[in-house]
């Protein structure tokens, strides 16, 4: 298989949440943002935040971009780890400039500004259902995130039908579009 | 259809589980009818934002699975820093410790030695004498150099450990000097400033109460003149609900005005010390006046549990009150003394801004 392949594959896995891929795209790149975070003031703890990140930031292009990648997925991993560590650096006021052992660094901004954007977003719905309170909580995660059928919820949560968990879904999922919205309306403004 | 059922045929046209008939009947009613139309967009874009909250929360999960599993086989290297990896880290983390330290260790290396040279050089034998002076004067040039070179050493150490922080805000109680802060801006702090327009002071801290989060810090620098009065109140009045209140600090390095309203008579968790307002507030804000229309301070912000969403707590103006009954147990603070007159009752707000923000200052710390 030439190695080109090889990568594209791998890319296609790591989007569709494929393990096998994802974690081979964790052991080839990891040590080597290991060892850029320790050489440049960080310890193991942050290279493993900033690693995870990276690919975070890696999956979210994939998945919005049509799992294409213009340059090699470690050239991506390298380029994406180095900026969000500067940028940890400069928040703690401990800038300190990487010599850059591999020159090849790819433009990065866009992807990163999209992955703040998301952040972003992910702590309102974050708040939004840890402000919801059980049963709303587990209902809604089991039915939008785990995906259970309703048979399956109203058997588990103890409701006499698949109607009646439905009611109650309906009532959980209004209240947290009412807090998510407020949020997210609030945050669009303050733009 | 009540609510509930048009909720659920959104959702299943917009994960196309829907049959062509039934299909081409919802969009029809979809150009017809602008509230459904409106609901399909509202409610993709929350699916999206649920379905995107999802995947990222899994792959966090798998991430730190598969982290786990390949530390354990080793196929990454983490965790357990070791070898050369530790080594650079430590180097790295502590160059800047271990260059001071070997600085000061070298210098006193010579000075002990040059020292030990001189006092051994005082008790010449006859014949030596001559080369032995010349080598006094040498070790004497010696240690003058490494005198002077100590105090450089030493003013840079002292002046470095003169960069502050800003840790919150604090306002005058009394004319010579005593302003009141929260507790917790001072807490942890060996040296303390504090900074306004009319200049930049040192200060100590005379008093502190942890548990009512309240700190009574004095101005210690002699270039500080006392003020000839204070235009607000201290009041015991704990305030009316919804009464207006406004408050002046150092949120960022400029001194910023907030406007609200009393919201609750009690603070955090019941916490009847305190009470809650409805003011923009952040940490920097710790320390704060709270005034309201009269220009009487009736609380202090209390920055602590300060959020985003627009309130926070103050803890009421008689615990200043009770916090300097406790301060005068000591005899050298007999004479603070608590203005309780506002001289600002009745200006409008920009007058009464005007007047207090003299009183109100930046509280760094290092």
């Amino acid at each position: 298989m030439k190695p080109e392949n090889n990568e594209k594959e791998l890319l296609i896995g790591f989007a569709a949440s494929d393990r096998k891929a994802v974690e081979k795209i964790y052991s080839d790149n990891f040590n080597m943002v290991q060892s850029l975070i320790i050489n440049n003031n960080g310890s193991a703890d942050d290279a493993r935040d900033i690693f995870q990140e990276t690919m975070i930031v890696l999956f979210e292009k994939l998945r919005a971009g049509g799992f294409e990648l213009n340059c090699l997925i470690k050239t991506f991993v390298y380029s994406v780890a180095r900026r969000l560590w500067l940028k940890r650096l400069q928040q703690q006021n401990r800038y300190s400039s990487p010599g850059d052992s591999m020159a090849d660094v790819v433009q990065v901004e866009e992807d990163l500004e999209a992955h703040e954007q998301r952040n972003a977003e992910f702590d309102m719905m974050e708040r939004a259902i840890n402000n919801l309170g059980e049963p709303c909580k587990s209902l809604l995660e089991a039915y939008y995130l785990q995906k259970q059928n309703m048979q399956v919820i109203a058997a588990k949560f103890g409701y006499t039908n698949a109607d009646n968990a439905k009611n109650q879904k309906y009532k959980c999922l209004m209240r947290l579009k009412k807090i998510f919205f407020t949020d997210y309306k609030n945050g669009k403004s303050d733009e | 259809m009540n609510d509930n059922k048009i909720l659920d045929a959104v959702e299943r046209y917009i994960r196309g589980e829907m049959k062509p008939d039934e299909r081409l009947q919802f969009e029809n009613l979809r150009k017809t009818n602008s509230e459904i139309d409106e609901l399909v967009v509202e409610h993709t874009l929350f699916l999206q934002q649920l379905n995107h909250f999802g995947e990222r929360r899994s792959l966090r999960h798998t991430l730190n699975e598969i982290h786990v599993d390949l530390t354990e086989s080793g196929k990454i290297d983490s965790m357990k820093l070791k070898g050369k990896a530790k080594v650079v880290y430590i180097w790295n983390r502590y160059k800047r410790v271990t260059a001071i330290a070997a600085s000061i260790a070298g210098i006193t290396a010579i000075t002990i030695s040059a020292l030990l040279w001189s006092i051994a050089g005082k008790s010449p034998k006859n014949g030596d004498f001559e080369i032995l002076s010349d080598q006094i004067r040498k070790l004497e040039n010696r240690s003058n150099k490494t005198e002077t070179e100590l105090k450089n050493v030493k003013t840079t150490i002292t002046r470095s450990q003169n960069t502050y922080t800003a840790g919150g805000t604090g306002f005058v109680i009394d004319v010579k000097g005593y302003l009141v802060t929260n507790a917790h801006v001072v807490a942890s702090a060996s040296n303390i400033a504090v900074q306004n327009n009319r200049g930049d002071y040192v200060a100590t801290v005379v008093y502190i109460d942890r548990a009512k989060d309240i700190a009574i810090l004095k101005i210690v620098d002699e270039n500080f003149k006392p003020y000839t009065s204070i235009p607000y109140a201290i009041s015991k009045n704990s305030g009316q609900l919804a009464e207006n209140i406004f408050t002046l600090g150092y949120p960022r390095n400029e001194i910023v005005y907030g406007q609200g309203y009393l919201s609750a008579k009690t603070g955090y968790n019941g916490d009847t010390l305190s009470c809650q307002i409805d003011i923009a507030a952040n940490h920097g804000n710790s320390g704060s006046p709270i005034l309201n229309k009269n220009g009487e301070v009736i609380g202090i912000l209390n920055g602590r549990q300060a959020n985003t969403v627009g309130f926070a707590f103050a803890i009421h103006g008689k615990n200043i009150f009770s916090a300097l009954e406790d301060l005068k147990k000591d005899s050298s603070y007999q004479k603070v003394k608590l203005n309780t007159r506002s001289s600002i009752s009745g200006m409008d707000r920009t007058e009464q801004v005007k007047r207090v923000q003299d009183y109100i200052y930046m509280v760094k710390v290092n």
